[in-house]
C-alpha cells in the first residue's frame, strides 16, 4: 500500500492504496466516482475512458503509481456548472443517444477530448476517435450525430 | 408463436390506497393469461407468470410519480411504459418523475423484461391505471366544487371547472381521491385522441446516464461492503477437484477463500434456472484490484466431468436434461451438425405430398446454413449485490425477470419468501443473458457466508467464459423446381446443440402445397439460453438467404418473390397454424420496396440485398447496401420498414430499431464464439469482434407502417433478418453466396 494525492476533477484527493491498482478501480472502489465504467479491463472497450492532461486515455490500463501530478478529469468533472451539462452532454440528450447507457460516459469522455483538439472534425476523423469506443446496444449513428451536432453549434 | 391472444382471461386489480403524509397511490397487478412465448420456451407452465405491476403515486405537492413496472436494459421502458400511463392520467409529463419499481412483494408480483413482450403487455393496464386515477381525482375536485365530473377536464395534472375556469391541482385532491370508491369501468382514448402517445419523446433517464451517476449494479456500493469473485472450471465438461488458497489467503484485503455450491443437489431447475458450473470457489476481500490479484494465486485442479441429469421443471412438465461429459470443440459440433442433417428426423409439419413433388422435380436446389455459438456480452458484466441477514435477504441485481428467481433463491439460499427484498438496477445491456440469474444466488451464498454486504463482480473473461450462450445451429433448405420454375415443393431440416432452431409454421410455410418440416437437437455441455430473438436470429438469417437464391433460381426478382410467395399465402394458405399475417407481413415489403428505391443502389458502388422476418409479433424487413473497402465488406446504408402496430414512442422505436440493425450486422459479419477441449476460444473484448463505430453504416433509414393495431416490441424483430439482408447483398457484391456465420471468414475463407 501507497499514499498518493491525485488530481481529480479539480480537486486534490489522496488514496492509499497498492501502487499497481489501476486508477479505474481507484476511482469506482476508493472514490466513489463510478461513471468510470469497467467493461473489459484490456483497454479494449473503451468504457473506462477518462482524461489525463485533457487526453482521452483507457484508465483500467493506468496504474495509480503512473498518474503522478497530472490532472484527471472524469465524467462527473466536464460540466460546466452545477446546473449546466456540457455540451457534449446536451447534444447526447438533444439526439437521445443512450439505449442501456452503460458504456455513454466513456463514448463522452472520448468525443469531449476529440472536440477539444479537433472542433470541426470529419466524418473520417469521427469514426477513428470513436472506434475504441464500442457500444453493445449500437447507438453508433446517434453519437456520431451528437458530435457532428456539437462541431455545427460550435461553428455558429 | 406471437400473436397475443385475444380471447384470454384477464383478471384485473387496481388497488387504490391513501399515503401516509397524504395523496393518493394506485397499485397495478395485472394478471394477465398470456400465452408464453417464444423466448419463454424453457419455462415452466405456470399461466400465472405474465403479471405486471406498477404504480403511480400522487403527493399534495402535486409530484406525480409513476413507478415502471418492467426492469430496464435499454428497451426504454422507462419511458415508453409511463407514457401510456400519462397518456390517461394527463399529468404535466415534462414534471412527470419515473422510478424504477423494485421487487417487492407484495407491492411487485413480478416484473418481466424479455421477448419483446413489454408494449403488449402493458398497453391495457397502465393506461386503465392512469384513466382510473385520472377518473378518481376529478370525482374528488367534483365533488369539493359541488359541480357534476361531466363538467370538468384535466390539463397537464390540473383538473378544470369548464365553465367557471376554476383550478385544482392534482396533489390538491389525492388525498381526497384515495378515500373514493374505485370506478368499476373506464373509458379509454381511442389512438385518434392520444397527445403523448404516438410522438417523440426523449429518454426519462437521459440525464443521469451522460452524468455518469450511479444507476447500475456496478455502481452498487454501501458502507462496509466487499468485493467477491468466483472462479469456474478453465473448461466446460471439468469440474473443481481441490484446491490450495493458502497463498491467496496471504494476499492484502483478502478475507475469505472458499468453495460453494450453487444450487442443491436435485434442485428441480425452472426455465430460467440455468447455470453453467455448479462448485465455484469464492474470493472475498475489500477491494476489486485485490481480489483480482488474489484470485491468480489460487491453485485449483479441475477434473473431467460424468455424465449427469439435472431435473429441469420446463413447459409440458419435469424432465432430466442430459449433461454429457466431454471436452466439446465447435469443429466436432459442425461435424455432427452436418452428420445429422443426412438423417431422417422427427417430423415437424407437413403438408401435400412432398417427396412426391421431389421426385417429379426437374430441378432441386439443396444448401446448409451454420451459425456459431455467440457470447451476449452486454457492456455491464455480470454483477450483483447481496447483503443477507437475520431479518432480511437485500439483493441489488440486474434481472431481466425478478419473479422467476424467487423459488430458486428460497430452495438454494434457504430463504423465507417475504424477507426477500430486491432493488432492481438498471442494466448495462441484456439481449437474453440477464433471464439467468444464478449469479444472484451465488452473491447470495457468498454473502451468507462472509456475513457481510457483497458484491459479487464477474470480470469481461467471467462473463464471455462463464456463459448461457446463444446455441450453434444448422439448417438445411431444400426446393423442387418444375420445368415451369414453379417451386413445387419445399423442404427445411433444423438442429443444434442443445436445441433446434426450426419454426415450423413460419413463411415459407403456408406459401407452398408441398411442404416438410423436420427438427432434432443433440446434448452438449455448453450452457445455452435466449439470445436476441431466440431461435429466430439463426432461423432467419438461412430461411432468407435461400429464399434469395431460390428466387434467382426462378428468375425472380428476390423483393416480389416475397410478395408473391405472400399473396399465395394470403389467399390460399396452405395447412391450419401459419403463424404470420401474411398481409401485414406484405405490408412492410412493400413499403421496404417503396422507401429503399428497390432497384437503384444508394451509391454506385454500393450492392443491395434485402431480407424480412416475423418474431415477437412484430414484422420487420430490410435493404442492405454493401460496398468492399479493401476488399472487406462495409455496410454503408440500411433502409428498414417495420410493423409493430402502433409506434408508443417513435423517438425511442427509431433508436432501438438502429440498434438492432447495428447488432445485426456486427454478429454476421463477425461474431463468433470458438470452443476448443471445452473451453471458449475468445476471452475478452480483443479477440471477441463486435461491431464498432467506423464499421457501422452511415446511415440507418427506419420506415413504420402506420397502424393503430396494439403496439408489439421492437427489442427483438428487427435484428434477425438484418442477417440475410447483408449475406444477400454480399453475394451482389463479391459473386459468392455465404452460408457459415460468421461472414467474414467464410468470405476471407473462400479468397484465400
Amino acid at each position: 500500500m501507497a499514499k498518493f494525492q491525485l488530481k481529480i476533477n479539480g480537486k486534490q484527493l489522496s488514496v492509499d492504496v497498492d501502487p499497481s491498482t489501476p486508477l479505474l478501480w481507484v476511482l469506482r472502489d476508493h472514490l466513489h466516482l463510478v461513471g468510470t465504467k469497467y467493461g473489459c479491463g484490456a483497454g479494449a472497450c473503451g468504457a473506462c475512458t477518462v482524461h489525463l492532461n485533457g487526453n482521452a486515455l483507457r484508465s483500467c490500463q493506468l496504474p495509480v503509481s503512473a498518474v503522478g501530478t497530472q490532472a484527471i478529469t472524469t465524467i462527473e468533472g466536464i460540466a460546466i456548472s452545477e446546473t449546466e451539462m456540457h455540451p457534449v452532454q446536451k447534444a447526447w440528450l438533444e439526439l437521445d443517444v443512450a439505449q442501456c447507457g452503460y458504456c455513454q460516459t466513456g463514448q463522452i469522455m472520448s468525443a469531449v477530448a476529440l472536440l477539444k483538439r479537433n472542433p470541426n472534425p470529419s466524418e473520417t476523423e469521427i469514426e477513428a476517435a470513436m472506434t475504441g469506443n464500442i457500444c453493445r446496444c449500437g447507438t453508433y449513428i446517434r453519437i456520431k450525430a451528437a458530435i457532428q451536432h456539437v462541431a455545427k453549434s460550435s461553428k455558429k | 408463436m406471437g400473436k397475443a391472444n385475444k380471447n384470454q382471461s384477464r383478471r384485473s386489480f387496481l388497488k387504490v390506497t391513501s399515503l401516509t403524509g397524504g395523496g393518493m397511490m394506485i397499485g397495478i397487478s395485472w394478471f394477465a393469461n398470456l400465452i408464453p412465448n417464444e423466448a419463454m420456451a424453457h419455462v415452466a407452465d405456470n399461466n400465472n407468470w405474465v403479471q405486471l405491476n406498477g404504480f403511480i403515486q400522487i403527493t399534495p405537492d402535486n409530484q406525480v410519480k409513476i413507478f415502471n413496472p418492467n426492469p430496464e436494459f435499454g428497451t426504454n421502458v422507462m419511458t415508453s411504459l409511463p407514457m401510456m400511463v400519462n397518456e390517461e392520467l394527463e399529468a404535466d409529463w415534462s414534471k412527470v418523475i419515473v422510478e424504477m419499481g423494485d421487487y417487492d412483494t407484495p407491492r411487485f408480483k413480478s416484473q418481466f423484461t424479455g421477448g419483446s413482450r413489454a408494449m403488449a403487455m402493458a398497453w391495457m393496464p397502465l393506461r386503465t391505471a392512469g384513466a382510473t386515477a385520472r377518473l378518481m381525482l376529478m370525482q374528488a375536485a367534483a365533488n369539493q366544487w359541488g359541480v357534476p365530473v361531466s363538467e370538468l377536464r384535466t390539463e397537464k395534472g390540473e383538473i378544470v371547472h369548464i365553465n367557471s375556469g376554476k383550478r385544482l391541482t392534482y396533489g390538491a385532491v389525492a388525498t381526497a381521491a384515495a378515500k373514493l370508491p374505485k370506478p368499476e369501468k373506464v373509458a379509454l382514448k381511442k389512438p385518434g385522441e392520444f397527445s403523448l402517445l404516438g410522438t417523440p419523446q426523449k429518454n426519462k433517464v437521459g440525464k443521469e446516464i451522460v452524468s455518469g451517476q450511479s444507476l447500475f449494479t456496478m455502481d452498487y456500493q454501501v458502507e462496509g461492503m466487499l468485493i467477491a469473485m468466483v472462479i469456474h472450471p478453465p473448461a466446460f465438461g471439468m469440474q473443481l477437484k481441490s484446491f490450495d488458497a493458502s497463498e491467496a489467503l496471504k494476499m492484502p484485503g483478502i478475507k475469505d477463500v472458499f468453495e460453494f455450491q450453487v444450487y442443491k443437489d436435485g434442485y428441480v431447475k425452472a426455465g430460467f434456472d440455468t447455470r453453467t458450473f455448479n462448485r465455484l470457489i469464492a474470493v472475498v476481500g475489500n477491494s476489486t484490484w485485490e481480489v483480482m490479484n488474489a484470485r491468480k494465486k489460487v491453485m485449483a485442479e479441475w477434473e473431467p466431468i460424468q455424465t449427469t441429469k439435472e431435473p429441469v421443471m420446463a413447459r409440458g412438465g419435469k424432465r432430466d436434461e442430459i449433461i454429457p461429459e466431454g471436452l466439446e470443440s465447435t469443429d466436432e459440433h459442425l461435424r455432427q451438425m452436418h452428420e445429422m442433417q443426412k438423417k431422417p428426423m422427427r417430423v415437424a409439419r407437413k403438408d401435400g405430398d412432398p417427396e412426391a413433388a421431389f421426385k417429379n422435380a426437374k430441378r432441386v436446389i439443396e444448401r446448409t446454413y451454420t451459425a456459431p455459438f455467440l457470447a451476449h456480452n452486454p457492456m455491464e458484466p455480470i454483477s450483483c449485490f447481496a447483503h443477507i441477514t437475520e431479518e432480511k435477504a437485500l439483493f441489488v441485481a440486474p434481472i431481466q425477470i425478478p419473479e422467476m428467481m424467487k423459488q430458486n433463491l428460497v430452495a438454494n439460499l434457504d430463504l423465507k419468501p417475504e424477507k426477500i427484498e430486491m432493488k432492481l438496477a438498471r442494466m448495462g445491456g441484456g439481449f437474453g443473458r440477464r433471464a439467468y440469474g444464478h449469479y444472484i444466488v451465488e452473491a447470495g451464498h457468498i454473502s451468507k457466508k462472509v456475513k457481510a454486504p457483497v458484491k459479487l463482480i464477474y470480470t469481461r473473461e467471467d462473463d464471455m467464459t462463464n456463459g448461457i450462450y446463444r446455441p450453434t445451429y444448422i439448417m438445411t433448405y431444400k426446393a423442387a423446381i418444375d420445368e415451369n420454375n414453379n417451386v413445387t415443393a419445399f423442404h427445411v431440416i433444423g438442429g443444434g446443440f442443445p436445441e433446434s432452431p426450426l419454426h415450423e409454421n413460419r413463411f415459407p410455410a403456408g406459401a407452398f402445397d408441398n411442404y416438410l418440416a423436420e427438427s432434432w437437437e443433440l446434448p452438449t455441455n455448453i450452457t445455452i439460453g435466449a439470445y436476441r430473438a431466440p431461435r429466430s436470429n439463426f432461423n432467419a438469417s438461412a430461411e432468407q438467404s435461400f429464399l434469395d437464391e431460390l428466387a434467382e433460381a426462378v428468375g425472380k426478382d428476390p423483393l416480389d418473390f416475397r410478395i408473391d410467395l405472400l399473396k399465395k399465402a394470403k389467399a390460399n394458405p396452405v395447412g391450419k397454424n401459419n403463424d404470420y399475417d401474411a398481409s401485414r407481413y406484405m405490408g412492410v415489403l412493400q413499403l421496404l420496396k417503396e422507401k429503399s428505391n428497390w432497384g437503384s443502389p444508394a451509391s454506385k458502388n454500393a450492392k443491395r440485398g434485402v431480407s424480412a422476418y416475423f418474431c415477437h409479433a412484430s414484422y420487420a424487413a430490410h435493404v442492405v447496401d454493401v460496398t468492399m473497402k479493401n476488399g472487406q465488406p462495409y455496410v454503408e446504408k440500411v433502409v428498414t420498414a417495420m410493423d409493430c402496430g402502433f409506434v408508443v414512442n417513435p423517438e425511442g422505436a427509431k433508436n432501438m430499431v438502429e440498434g438492432a440493425v447495428i447488432d445485426g450486422i456486427g454478429n454476421a459479419l463477425y461474431g463468433e464464439l470458438v470452443l476448443e477441449k471445452g473451453a471458449t476460444q475468445q476471452k475478452n473484448l480483443n479477440n471477441y469482434r463486435i461491431i464498432r463505430h467506423r464499421e457501422a453504416p452511415k446511415k440507418i433509414e427506419v420506415h413504420f407502417v402506420q397502424s393503430n393495431i396494439d403496439p408489439t416490441g421492437l427489442g427483438e424483430p428487427p435484428f434477425p433478418p438484418v442477417f440475410a439482408a447483408v449475406a444477400n447483398a454480399l453475394y451482389k457484391a463479391t459473386g459468392k453466396r455465404l452460408y457459415n456465420q460468421p461472414y467474414i471468414k467464410e468470405l476471407n475463407k473462400n479468397k484465400a
